[in-house]
């Protein structure tokens, strides 16, 4: 039996805004039976252009239950501009993870959101991850979904690839391509990225310089991303590379705050400022 | 909480009686069987009383059954232990329905240069005996067909096969994991040239398993080391285990005759009820040559992962075919070979009873699973091809 979290069995026995509703304002539908899962999920909005309701139906185990239950309970309330952001690490984060081998599940509901969004603008066929040519014919992924989870997730085997998308996770015929894919998506970020670093000269910038750049990226790039979460940041003090900061509202409870000191607030600094860039917390 | 057990064809119960016979020999006789002091020759003496009971319940002689660790490696050691004793042979004969221990070695075979080739079935789970005639040539080392498949329980008809492989000059190995102990056998008037059983399938313990190896047969030992089972195994042999075996086969074949009647019509009773109240549920597998104690049943647009986390809420031990219970993402190799629709692959649910299951267990399960479909079936998205089948069926019916 797999070792799923008290909040996946909780949403799994306990799922939350099952059915349907009449007149939804978008509806996304990923999934097949031959695949094994698949997840209705509709979505009605408010005059002011939130969620207001949402509601689902899924066929599929208790992780793809569990992982659209969740989904609903994160979107409510949002803008759709707001909701586009959730990933399928998110749900999954929600949940306090899922078994690596059922990460496709947090991934489906992702796809049905952006579908519900996309078909509420009327972009259904600017999906570019649905286009492209079939690999895994078990379970029909094309080429374009296979390297964009890749990228998106940062994998290097077919084992995740599977974990991810279901892609090789039949007969395995395909798993020369699924590699070959794999090998193509990291040759070329190999290639990106020395040809960035050998136009891009260091920057050297003045003290002075690099506070006003700091300052003007925490408020342009980092204070809008976490207030949209209730939370807030505060420049404390600056001592050559060292950026000492503070966290506001509700990201001072959070307990991913660490991983999103290192992973936005630094990684946002070293790209629009200096890569030498370390940021710290402090508490005031 | 209270629990029904009712996976038996994934494992059992180790019987009071047979936890019983082993006891002594971890403590009062933990004497080497190859021994040379009299120690370690009383245990050896044991043990061929535990080699006669695994022969009588298959109707063999004893110097014929070569103690295993298990099915998985009993079948390995029959297939290889045919292939290399035949080099010059290059073909061999399987099915698509056949436990992973045979199926997945004759996946490795196909990779390593052999030419192996995989029998279909047909809706019910049963082979085309043509298809399985033409199929044998002169360079097929072996033909390996199980006897009862552990998914459906299905029963092939294993001597009919044998009489074919025999006429064609070949080799018949049969996986009877599922069928030792459930029906009887009586390899003394069979074809059968190699047989394999598993411990923990008849409530003995885990890690112990049997070879049957039908005298004449030229067999190359899959594990090479002492002179242990007569040269067709090496290492030393599981004593405590084996006389666990041992006791569950006396067991079993006193128990086959009048028991398995007995849980015959639990497992009928069973497969009426759930039938009944819940719709659009199907049995997979042939109707009459099956095993008494096995039931697969498929409940169309509800997934088998999610029937079983809430059968396992309520105590309830099934195994799934569903893609989601394993690693592998694929649904049940058994049932797509059987050609069972997408709509019903995924929601397979294997209900296997044992000499321990109570008529209360099975309206326990009566009782709990029909009312886990309906709920599944409430989130399920295909309502529409539910009501659209529904509609079909009473329209076939002559109800409009």
């Amino acid at each position: 039996m797999w070792d799923y979290s008290e909040k996946v069995k909780d949403h799994f026995f306990r799922p939350r805004n099952v059915g349907e509703i009449e007149n939804p304002d978008a509806v996304g539908e990923v999934g097949s039976l031959a695949c094994g899962d698949a997840l209705k999920l509709m979505l009605k909005l408010d005059t002011s252009g939130r969620i207001a309701d949402v509601k689902f139906k899924t066929f599929g185990c208790g992780s793809a239950i569990a992982s659209a239950s969740a989904l609903t309970e994160m979107v409510k309330g949002k803008t759709l501009d707001e909701a586009w952001k959730i990933t399928d690490n998110d749900i999954a984060e929600y949940l306090d993870g899922l078994p690596e081998q059922k990460l496709h599940c947090s991934v489906m509901g992702r796809e049905a959101l952006e579908a519900a969004i996309a078909s509420y603008r009327g972009l259904k066929e600017e999906k570019p991850v649905e286009e492209g040519i079939i690999v895994c014919k078990c379970f029909g992924v094309t080429d374009n979904k296979i390297a964009h989870e890749v990228r998106e997730h940062k994998l290097t085997t077919i084992e995740q690839v599977t974990n991810y998308c279901k892609a090789g996770g039949g007969c395995g015929s395909c798993h020369p391509q699924i590699q070959a894919i794999i090998d193509e998506v990291w040759q070329k970020e190999k290639e990106k990225t020395l040809f960035e670093m050998a136009r891009k000269p260091a920057k050297k910038l003045t003290n002075i310089q690099k506070m006003k750049l700091i300052q003007e990226t925490i408020e342009r790039d980092i204070r809008p991303t976490l207030q949209s979460d209730g939370g807030d940041i505060e420049l404390v003090d600056i001592d050559g590379d060292r950026v000492m900061v503070s966290f506001r509202g509700s990201c001072v409870e959070c307990p991913s705050s660490k991983v999103t000191l290192k992973s936005t607030v630094e990684a946002k600094l070293r790209e629009f400022v200096t890569d030498t860039v370390i940021v710290e917390e402090v508490v005031s | 909480m209270k629990v029904v057990y009712a996976d038996n064809n994934a494992t059992t119960m180790v019987a009071p009686e047979v936890v019983e016979a082993m006891l002594p020999y971890f403590t009062e006789y933990y004497g080497n069987p190859s021994s040379m002091h009299t120690f370690g020759g009383q245990v050896a003496k044991k043990m061929d009383v535990a080699r006669q009971q695994v022969a009588e319940i298959i109707g063999a002689d004893p110097t014929e059954v070569v103690f295993s660790s298990c099915g998985t490696e009993s079948d390995n050691a029959a297939i290889w232990g045919i292939l290399r004793a035949n080099p010059r042979k290059r073909h061999i004969v399987t099915t698509r329905v056949e436990h992973s221990a045979v199926y997945n070695l004759g996946k490795y075979l196909a990779q390593s240069g052999y030419h192996v080739t995989e029998l279909g079935v047909d809706s019910d789970g049963m082979l085309n005996l043509d298809e399985l005639s033409d199929t044998i040539r002169e360079d097929t080392a072996i033909v390996s067909i199980m006897y009862a498949n552990n998914e459906t329980g299905v029963i092939f008809p294993i001597e009919q096969i044998g009489q074919i492989v025999k006429s064609k000059g070949s080799i018949l190995h049969t996986d009877a994991v599922q069928a030792v102990g459930k029906i009887p056998l009586n390899l003394s008037k069979s074809t059968i040239d190699l047989l394999t059983l598993s411990g923990h399938k008849l409530h003995a313990p885990k890690g112990v398993g049997a070879l049957f190896i039908r005298k004449g047969i030229t067999f190359t030992p899959f594990i090479v080391g002492g002179h242990q089972e007569k040269n067709r195994r090496g290492g030393t042999e599981n004593v405590p285990s084996i006389i666990g075996l041992g006791k569950a086969c006396e067991l079993a074949k006193s128990y086959m005759d009048d028991e398995w009647v007995g849980i015959k019509q639990l497992r009928d009773t069973l497969e009426e009820e759930i039938l009944k109240k819940a719709p659009d549920a199907r049995v997979n597998g042939h109707k009459t040559q099956r095993l008494p104690n096995t039931t697969n049943l498929s409940f169309e647009f509800v997934e088998g992962e999610a029937i079983l986390l809430l059968l396992n809420e309520k105590g309830i031990c099934a195994s799934s075919g569903s893609a989601c219970t394993s690693g592998s993402l694929e649904p049940s190799h058994v049932l797509r070979a059987m050609g069972v629709p997408f709509t019903a692959v995924h929601g397979s649910v294997r209900l296997s009873l044992s000499r321990y299951n109570t008529r209360e267990d099975v309206q326990y399960i009566i009782e709990h699973l029909p009312p886990i479909i309906r709920r599944l079936r409430e989130i399920s998205p295909y309502g529409r091809e539910m009501k659209m089948k529904e509609q079909a069926a009473k329209v076939s019916a002559g109800i409009q």
